[in-house]
């Protein structure tokens, strides 16, 4: 950080110079800042010239005297706020009134230090602005950078847990109004989308924890030397009802034992994703191929599928959050459009590659190269 | 209740289309559906609707402009509606009189829902199309 500019407004010589002397010498220091911020300070000796140097110039700092020989310090402290001037003002004066003190702060004078004051007293002042500045810069170049990704995440997020609650109140409101009929029956088919929309939505919002954690970077990761092809073992087994209603069958191959440093929590995070969209996505009747295969320098992790497969276009957006290839074949799917993009963080975590090859009606293959 | 109005329906949530389909059949439309913009497109060039009924954001997050620009082109008295959920989450506010969009009339998603049908009705009244 720079020198804080300081404009010191006092019609005295020797308080403006003893000031100076004051603060050129101090530094404010903050554990976590590189390195103390110190002070440039510039003199005016009325209200006049303290309004020529604020136009010409901006100051982080002013210290106004109230009692000048022109116009007063609550006049050039009006200035400053009609003009919106972003400097903080400390009013310095020897006839400390209440009245005054209210009518300096209501124009936004942020700190009152009465005359006489001691170094130290001034010095305080000065520390305090300080750090509340630095703090307030920090602060907005930190969210600029987080703003807009924030921003575009949040009304992805919103529309995306709007459409259920929205398609559930629809399917609610027809049965309120009985529409369809006198009987629970009637409405059968309703109440089970509705179900299903609210169950992607519970699974979304796991998933979105899922995503927290990742980029928080709270999940505590413990790798440890895992056996891969009984993880994917686990995990085909989770997936099996899914399958069995497809009507798709999953064939895990490998020949020795694959072990590899993983935390098998992220593990199954990875491999239920890429099964699930296997067997989602897949057409009655396919099936699934895992391949798990050691090379010297390499583990690879093959999941391929006889699925809908995914069209060249779409393939560059899948990585990203929400994004869901929507189509008449996946329209009644159901899912977050978080899965992928979670199993993307977990696996830069690892400094694993991901790439997918898919061909439209023919399926999709996922390979995960994990280097030795 | 019938109206022999043929209604033009495009989003790609299921369930509300499902769910707009069967209000504006209730109320006595023909309902034609599209689930994507890819397939509305298709059938705005076909043409035979009378009215449109687009969801904003669907392949493109613009979609349903896109949709009604096209639409406008084709059928210039067709009114249509753009139904969205996006206007109370982002801010936008969409001005029907000065943008190039051409959509006779915004409705929120959800919220506003059971109007569509009332709404088209009144479109296709007041403004005395076909």
């Amino acid at each position: 950080m720079d020198k804080l500019k300081i404009l010191v407004v006092d019609d005295e010589f020797g308080i403006r110079s003893g000031i100076k002397r004051i603060i050129e010498k101090f530094e404010v220091d903050y554990p976590f800042m590189d390195e103390p911020i110190g002070f440039e300070v510039s003199e005016a000796e009325t209200g006049e010239i303290a309004i020529e140097k604020i136009k010409a110039e901006n100051f982080h700092i002013i210290l106004l005297d109230n009692k000048l020989p022109g116009i007063q310090g609550v006049d050039v402290l009006e200035y400053i706020n009609e003009q919106e001037i972003d400097s903080k003002v400390i009013m310095i004066t020897s006839y400390a009134s209440l009245e005054l003190a209210v009518k300096a702060t209501r124009q936004g004078a942020i700190d009152f230090v009465p005359k006489p004051f001691t170094p130290q007293e001034l010095r305080a002042s000065i520390e305090n602005i300080t750090k509340q500045l630095f703090l307030k810069q920090m602060t907005s170049k930190l969210q600029k950078e987080g703003k807009h990704i924030r921003f575009q995440f949040l009304s992805l997020l919103s529309h995306e847990l709007k459409s259920p609650v929205n398609a559930v109140e629809g399917y609610l409101k027809i049965i309120k109004e009985q529409k369809n009929g006198k009987y629970v029956a009637d409405y059968l088919p309703m109440i089970d989308r509705s179900i299903e929309r609210l169950n992607a939505m519970r699974g979304m919002i796991m998933d979105l924890l899922d995503l927290t954690k990742i980029e928080s970077g709270q999940a505590k990761r413990n790798p440890v030397p895992t056996d891969i092809g009984e993880v994917a073992k686990t995990c085909i087994a989770s997936i099996k009802p899914m399958a069995i209603q497809k009507d798709v069958n999953i064939y895990l191959n490998y020949n020795t034992k694959i072990i590899y440093d993983f935390d098998i929590n992220d593990l199954e995070i990875v491999l239920n994703n890429i099964f699930s969209n296997a067997v989602k996505y897949n057409k009655n009747g396919g099936r699934v191929d895992c391949t798990i295969r050691e090379f010297t320098n390499k583990v690879e992790i093959i999941i391929a599928d006889t699925g809908i497969g995914i069209s060249k276009e779409d393939q560059n957006k899948l990585f990203k959050e929400f994004v869901r290839i929507r189509n008449k074949e996946t329209s009644k799917i159901p899912g977050s459009g978080l899965g992928l993009s979670i199993v993307k963080k977990i696996l830069e975590n690892y400094d694993a590659e991901i790439i997918l090859n898919s061909e439209v009606n023919k399926g999709t293959k996922v390979t995960i190269t994990l280097t030795k | 209740m019938k109206t022999n109005r043929i209604i033009l329906l495009a989003d790609d949530d299921f369930d509300y289309l499902f769910q707009t389909k069967f209000r504006l059949e209730t109320a006595g439309f023909t309902v034609i559906t599209a689930s994507s913009q890819k397939e509305a497109e298709q059938l705005i060039e076909i043409g035979g609707f009378d009215a449109a009924v687009f969801d904003l954001m669907m392949e493109n997050d613009d979609s349903g402009f896109i949709l009604a620009y096209k639409t406008k082109k084709l059928h210039p008295n067709t009114p249509v509606i753009i139904s969205t959920a996006v206007t109370a989450e982002t801010g936008y506010k969409f001005d029907t009189d000065n943008s190039w969009i051409k959509a006779d009339l915004y409705l929120e998603k959800g919220v506003e829902s059971e109007k569509i049908a009332e709404e088209l009705k009144k479109l296709l009244k007041s403004q005395n199309y076909g």
